[in-house]
Order: structure tokens, then sequence, then C-alpha cells
């Protein structure tokens, strides 16, 4: 019981502090009311889910987790203009890649598989190697003068829609055989060979 | 915040060292796909950044960006029925036990 209490305060306490950070953020004018308090959630939200789905020890929480990471994201597409990206994001994402990836957990699920062991004897150095990899993208993309960029513009989706079926639609229809040939071979893969071992 | 291309991309950079990091420490298969998912979504978002940023990639982002989702579905769906043939003849998801060619 004392630990389900802590587990929630633990719980309404990082909830304060990512609505708190903002809205901080905005009383000392770093951050402006409106589009950049919400872009500030949803970077919170993604990267909190994020660090959640690979850090956590039940995988199936992971797999949960993923999906909020993926809706965070959606909503950061809809702030950068792109709202047809953020709906394909939902269908695509949550809808059936996570639905995927939760169905194949559930299929190899072993029953000591969560409190076994979670993470490789190299989790050290990979852990030293993904911050560094972060802090050098960090470096290189404040330090880099990006040509052409103006001020932040909303995709028309009509637009869109113009150039995917007249400039790309070769690489269009070259996806959707890609596709199909994914389909049939995880069908493959996956089937169950009759006469087989096991 | 919202209006600096920086934000985005160092954002999409966060989301990609996340993946990188699942990638080289999980044990599980399916982690390791997960954060493979993870990676692809940061690339997304660097695509999607410059598209919202530059006049002339507007509506090329947003088709890149579309063309990144598919090729990722396909390539979680052969990836997961690879771990699952595996799975049905080694009875684990552990990738360190997947030894048969080295002993």
């Amino acid at each position: 019981m004392p630990r389900s209490f802590l587990t929630i305060g633990a719980t309404l306490l990082v909830i304060g502090l990512a609505v708190g950070l903002p809205i901080a953020l905005v009383v000392l004018g770093v951050l402006r009311w409106g589009d950049d308090v919400l872009f500030f959630l949803f970077a919170e939200i993604m990267i909190g889910a994020g660090l959640l789905v690979v850090t956590m020890r039940d995988i199936i929480r992971c797999g949960l987790a993923m999906i909020v990471c993926f809706g965070a994201l959606a909503g950061i597409y809809v702030i950068a203009g792109a709202p047809l990206v953020a709906a394909a994001q939902v269908l695509v994402y949550i809808g059936a890649i996570s639905v995927l990836i939760l169905f194949a957990i559930m299929l190899t699920q072993t029953k000591d598989a969560p409190s076994s062991l979670v993470f490789q004897t190299q989790s050290l150095g990979a852990g030293i190697a993904a911050i560094v990899l972060a802090v050098i993208i960090a470096l290189t993309v404040s330090s880099t003068d990006w040509p052409d960029v103006g001020a932040r513009i909303h995709t028309a989706t009509d637009h869109l829609a113009t150039v995917l079926f007249s400039e790309y639609v070769l690489a269009f229809e070259i996806v959707s055989v890609l596709l199909l040939a994914a389909v049939i071979g995880g069908v493959f893969l996956a089937k169950r060979e009759t006469g087989g071992p096991s | 915040m919202s209006d600096s291309l920086d934000a985005y991309l160092i954002l999409a950079g966060l989301l990609f060292a996340i993946g990188t990091f699942g990638f080289l420490a999980r044990r599980n298969a399916i982690s390791m796909l997960m954060s493979i998912e993870l990676m692809l979504n940061g690339v997304n978002l660097a695509i999607i950044a410059f598209g919202a940023f530059i006049q002339e990639l507007s509506a090329d982002g947003s088709v890149i960006a579309l063309m990144v989702m598919a090729v990722a579905a396909a390539e979680a769906t052969v990836g997961l029925a690879i771990v699952i043939a595996i799975y049905r003849n080694r009875r684990t998801p552990l990738v360190d036990e997947y030894d048969a060619m080295r002993r």
C-alpha cells in the first residue's frame, strides 16, 4: 500500500513539474503564450515517453509509452503546420505499428521475461554514446546557419496532394508495391510450417 | 521556441539519440525494433521541420515524411515476422541468446 502511494506521489510530482515548467518559463519571458507552450509541453511528453520506452522493465508498458510518444509527436507535427502528416502519424503509427508491436510482444512473452535482466552489458557505453550523439547533434544544429529559412509556414493539403500525385507519383506507386511485398513476406516468414520443427 | 528551426532539429536529435541508446542497450529484440521506430520518428520530425521552415520544401517535406512512414510500416511488418519466426525456434526474445552461429 505505501508503495502505490509512493508511485502516485511520484507521478503527480512529474506531472506537476511538466506543467509547471512551461508556465514558469512563460512568466520568466522565455516562452510566449500559445504555440510555444504547446510545443514545449508536447516536447516534454515526447522525450519523457521516449525515455520510458527505452528504460522500463515491463515491455508491454514500453509499448504503451511508445503510443504516448507517437501521439505527442503528432501534436508537434500539427504545430509545425503539417496536419496531414499528423493524421497519418496517428493512423499509421498509433493505429497500425503500435498495435502490431503490442501483438508481437504478447506472442513472445515468456514467464520470466520482465524479471530477467533488461539491459545488455554494454548499456553503459551505449548511454555514453547516445549522450555524446545528442550533444554533437545539438552543437551542429545550433552552430549551422541554415540557408533559405523563413517564417514557419502551413502546408496546404491540396497543394501537398497535387505534388504527391504529379511529381512523386512513381515513388508513391513503388512504395505501394513495397508495402504489398512486405505484407506477403511477413505472412510467409511468420507462417508456421506444417511438418517442420514445431 | 516553436518559431525556430533549431528547436525542432534539436528535439529530433534527442529522439534519435534516445532510439540509439535503446537499440544498443536493450536485450529484447522487440525493444530494439521499438527503438528503431523512435529513430525513424526523429528523422521524420527533422524532415517535417525543414518542410515547415523552407518555402520550396513545403510540400516535398510532407511527401517524403509520408514515404518514410510507409517504409517504416513495411520494416515493422518484416522485422516482427522475423522475430516471431526466431522465437518459434529458440523460445526466447532475447538477442544475446541467439548464438547459433557463434558456437
